[in-house]
């Protein structure tokens, strides 16, 4: 790909050669494209002849050869120069011109040589991209389609490893099997061999002595020699074997054999009357057990006690026939178990109905007070209901008393009227009080005011006293210094004194002044000086 | 508890009267009587050979010796001590000889179990049982001595045959359904037979008095099978001892187990208690084995033993037995019930020095008794429930549901005690030894007491 700058002057005026309007028309990959933009570039070239022809016009032809001779140079074609034929005419010198083109044909050509190799290279490459792609896209969908044949051989690899194992365990149990079956084998072999050796050897010792018997020929005949014969241990005679002897033994035999079953009957019974003793109490408690906690619960144990009822009443029947019927009966034994079978089913019903309500309960603890708190709650309710109690009795007796206490009604309007009576006084005498202090305080502040007067007045007075004292002091200071330091040290002094003395009168005023009270009267009073009276 | 001094014997026979008031013990070829109380010798007979057998008739009058070498029987008289009886079996051999239970008949079972043969002492006339079967315990008696089941092979197929012990009528007589009769053995009421197969295969069969099938328990298949068969004295249970180490108890109501009694190698989570016999060694010195020490040395190595309770969980040893021979010492082997049906003792082989005693009221494990050595010997006392074992120690142990003890034999010279068996009253013991035989008398009225003390002396704690 090339980019192509070609000038494309725009504008049709004369004077505007304008240089700097380029543009580049980058070059279609492909060669149709190019064909086209080359044939289209064709009808463009016709009418850029026209443009052309619009370039070069007849009075601007030096300007033209002077541009062409700057772009020929431009191009490396500085050897031929377009000349004009004559300067200032509308010729120009056919030499260098044709120079000119020739060159400039040679160099179009090279161009398009070139032109056509790059594209040949670009077509070489484009279709060996194409290639490479289309392998690519080969490429990856093997790949693809391996990984999926992989996955699926690792699947049945795993299965087949699965398999394995279950195999190998098998084979374990039966190799196990197989040895416990040889060890078993080996033992009864063994036991076997020892045995036949035992026979065998026995046979031999009979053949021994049987040979031994043939060569003895000395028969040794068994015999008994007893001194005398024994009487029989129990004392009688013996009897001939007769057939009804015989009988007698199987009599006998059979008797035996009776009384043998007859006692393992017996204790058969007993037990069976033990065991149906203990199921019939079973069943009655368990009766008991279930019967009082039904009618307590309402709601959807209804139809349980209706069952219980149902039962109830066949039981009672049962019970009452049963006393009549012999107890070792089938069917009465049959009822038994089956209604202790069905007891049994209730109580357990009855349990895992608790069970669950206990669990229910402590999952749904929140809505539950727990028990703990509930009880301290009820506890202290407990107490305040009697402490209100207590109280509720001591007010009743408190009232009791006060009506007690009234004889009848007039002396109780009478006492009461007293008593009002009474309070009556004593407000009254507090109101007189009262009133006296009342009066005792305004006579005070006007005390006070008007002391607070003549102490305002008596300190103007002072004021001015002092105010003269002083004039009349420092008239009296001599400018002359005799006694310079002794006049002026009691002068100071004297001002010390006086200046002394004044925050006193001030410290009087002023507390005169901010405290008021009858304290300060009093301290006044006490202290002896007494400005006011 | 007192100790009689220790006597002579031989071949471990030695046997109480039914009646409970003679001793009789064989020393060579000769038999001695002597008194219970007293051990005074009553009696002294001579027989013609070394006696290999030698048992009591049931009304403690006469007794039989056989010499089965020379094939012969002598029978001896308590009230007569002239009068003799001598049976001869000739040539063809003695193997076993017993006494039937009238104490009148003599039944001999001839060398390669040829025939039985019934001597009458009474009339002196000989009857032959044919074709007895060769195997664990073929003959039972009941035990009000009316009948006799015998085990019979013909035909490679086996048979039992009850006899009426009185005239030796045969009444019944059927095949059973084994591969290979072991056993059979009476009911103690004597109504029912149980009838087991070999080790082969696990198969107990019960049959009626009269010879009906009642019931067969098969527990499992292939594995070796029935080791030990005992009923229970009031003919409730039937307890079966297997190669697989466990105990099946069988009920006579439904003849089906009932429960089944393990014998794991580790206790734990059971409320029973474990006695452990702990032995305490005396120290002895090295530097002091002057000639004055060895020679008292016997008491030295006499070593003190006590119990001790273990706490749970509780390791047993276990001896794993050789898987190539045949009857391998595994599984339980012996197991007795006490004379009130109340307990139940077992011994598995392959943890021999240990005793099981199983409550059978609760059906659960009572006590564990662990001891130093494998146990020899066990049995209950016929009176209470009281059980005594020896491990072929110098001590004896007992234990009773008040506790447990071991006391130990003071004889001189080292008394090992291999055997032992009650007396029929329940006061005494006799303990035999190789070549010696102990009484040992319980001091029966303050049986408590004793108890307690030895519980005390023997350093237990129970709760």
């Amino acid at each position: 790909m090339g980019e192509w700058w070609t000038t494309v002057p725009i504008g049709t005026s004369m004077g505007n050669y304008d240089i700097s309007s380029i543009s580049h028309v980058t070059m279609s990959p492909l060669r149709q494209n190019n064909l086209v933009s080359m044939y289209s570039s064709l009808p463009l070239s016709k009418s850029s002849y026209n443009v052309i022809s619009a370039f070069c016009t007849e009075d601007n032809i030096p300007q033209c050869i002077s541009y062409m001779n700057q772009e020929l140079a431009s191009l490396g074609l500085s050897s031929t120069c377009i000349e004009a034929s004559s300067p200032g005419g509308a010729g120009l010198s056919t030499v260098p011109a044709l120079n000119a083109m020739y060159e400039l044909l040679q160099i179009h050509r090279r161009n398009m040589g070139t032109l056509e190799e790059l594209e040949k290279e670009q077509l070489k490459k484009s279709s060996s991209m194409e290639h490479m792609q289309m392998n690519n896209s080969r490429l990856k969908d093997q790949l693809e389609l391996s990984i999926r044949e992989k996955s699926g051989l690792h699947e049945t690899e795993r299965q087949l490893q699965l398999k394995i194992k279950t195999l190998q365990s098998c084979l374990k149990t039966e190799k196990e099997e197989v040895q416990k079956l040889q060890s078993i084998i080996s033992s009864r072999a063994s036991q076997y061999s020892h045995d036949a050796k035992r026979k065998e050897r026995e046979t031999a010792k009979l053949k021994e002595r049987l040979g031994q018997l043939l060569v003895d020929r000395k028969d040794k005949k068994l015999a008994i020699d007893v001194l005398n014969c024994l009487g029989r241990s129990d004392g009688k005679r013996s009897h001939w074997k007769t057939a009804k002897a015989t009988a007698s033994h199987e009599g006998e035999m059979y008797k035996s054999l009776l009384s043998d079953y007859e006692a393992s009957q017996r204790a058969l019974m007993l037990e069976n009357a033990e065991l149906k003793k203990v199921l019939q109490q079973m069943k009655k408690e368990m009766m008991h057990i279930l019967s009082p906690r039904q009618l307590s619960t309402r709601g959807a144990t209804a139809d349980d006690s209706q069952d219980q009822a149902d039962s109830d009443g066949e039981e009672k029947a049962g019970n009452s026939s049963r006393e009549t019927l012999d107890q070792s009966c089938e069917h009465a034994r049959e009822q038994l178990t089956n209604s202790i079978r069905q007891q049994w089913r209730k109580l357990r019903n009855h349990m895992e109905k608790l069970d669950s309500q206990v669990q229910n309960q402590l999952e749904s603890n929140k809505e539950v007070i727990p028990r703990e708190t509930h009880e301290d709650e009820m506890e202290r309710m407990r107490h305040e209901v009697q402490q209100c109690k207590e109280f509720i009795h001591a007010q009743q007796q408190l009232l009791q008393q006060q009506l007690n206490t009234s004889f009848d009604d007039e002396t109780a309007a009478l006492l009461n009227d007293c008593y009002t009576l009474e309070e009556k006084e004593r407000l009254k005498e507090e109101w007189r009080l009262f009133e006296e202090q009342k009066r005792n305080f305004e006579r005070e502040r006007k005390n006070f005011t008007e002391a607070a007067i003549r102490l305002g007045r008596e300190k103007k007075a002072f004021q001015e006293d002092r105010a003269s004292w002083l004039k009349n002091q420092f008239l009296n200071m001599t400018p002359f210094t005799d006694l310079p330091y002794q006049s002026v040290s009691l002068f100071l002094n004297l001002r010390k004194n006086a200046s002394k003395c004044l925050p006193q009168k001030q410290d009087f005023s002023v507390v005169m002044g901010t405290e008021h009270n009858l304290n300060d009267d009093n301290a006044l009073q006490s202290s002896g000086s007494q400005p006011f009276t | 508890m007192n100790f009689s001094e220790v006597f002579k014997q031989s071949n471990q026979l030695c046997k109480v009267s039914p009646d409970g008031k003679y001793l009789a013990t064989c020393v060579q070829y000769r038999l001695v009587v002597r008194d219970v109380s007293t051990l005074q010798i009553l009696q002294l007979y001579t027989c013609l050979d070394q006696i290999s057998h030698m048992d009591w008739a049931s009304d403690s009058l006469f007794i039989l010796c056989a010499m089965y070498k020379r094939g012969l029987v002598q029978v001896w008289s308590l009230e007569q001590p002239d009068w003799h009886c001598k049976i001869d079996e000739g040539s063809i051999g003695l193997l076993s000889s017993r006494w039937s239970p009238d104490g009148r008949h003599v039944l001999n079972t001839t060398e390669f179990h040829l025939r039985i043969t019934v001597w009458s002492l009474c009339t002196k006339a000989v009857s032959y049982i044919k074709y007895p079967k060769a195997c664990q315990k073929g003959i039972d008696f009941s035990r009000d001595g009316c009948y006799m089941a015998l085990a019979e092979r013909r035909d490679c197929k086996d048979y039992v045959s009850v006899f009426v012990c009185d005239d030796w009528h045969l009444l019944r007589h059927f095949e059973t359904e084994t591969q290979d009769l072991a056993g059979l053995e009476w009911s103690p009421n004597g109504c029912v037979l149980a009838v087991w197969d070999s080790c082969l295969e696990y198969k107990v069969l019960l049959y009626s008095l009269d010879g009906r099938l009642l019931s067969t328990y098969s527990a499992y298949e292939w594995s070796l099978g029935i080791k030990s068969v005992t009923w229970c004295p009031s003919s409730q249970f039937l307890a079966i001892g297997s190669y697989d180490e466990k105990v099946r108890i069988l009920n006579h109501i439904t003849w089906k187990k009932v429960t089944q009694f393990e014998h794991p190698a580790t206790i734990n989570n059971t409320k029973a208690v474990v006695y452990k016999e702990v032995e305490r060694r005396p120290a002895v010195g090295s530097d002091d084995l002057s000639l004055h020490n060895i020679t008292i040395g016997t008491t030295l190595f006499n070593t003190q033993s006590k119990y001790e309770i273990c706490p749970l969980p509780v390791q047993l040893p276990v001896v794993k037995p050789d898987p190539d021979r045949a009857n391998p010492k595994i599984g339980v082997s012996t197991l007795a019930f006490s004379s009130d049906s109340r307990y139940l003792a077992t011994k598995n082989d392959n943890m021999a020095s240990v005793v099981w005693v199983w409550d059978m009221q609760k059906m659960s494990l009572e006590a564990v008794l662990e001891q130093t050595s494998a146990v020899r010997c066990f049995q209950w006392d016929p009176q209470r429930p009281r059980l005594a074992l020896c491990t072929g120690n110098t001590k004896l142990y007992l234990w009773s549901p008040a506790g447990c003890v071991s006391v130990q034999v003071p004889t001189e010279g080292g008394f090992q005690v291999q055997s032992l068996n009650w007396h029929c009253s329940g006061d005494s013991l006799i303990l035999l030894g190789k070549e010696q035989l102990c009484l040992c008398y319980m001091d029966t009225d303050q049986e408590d007491k004793f108890f307690r003390t030895s519980v005390q002396v023997a350093g237990m704690f129970l709760f």
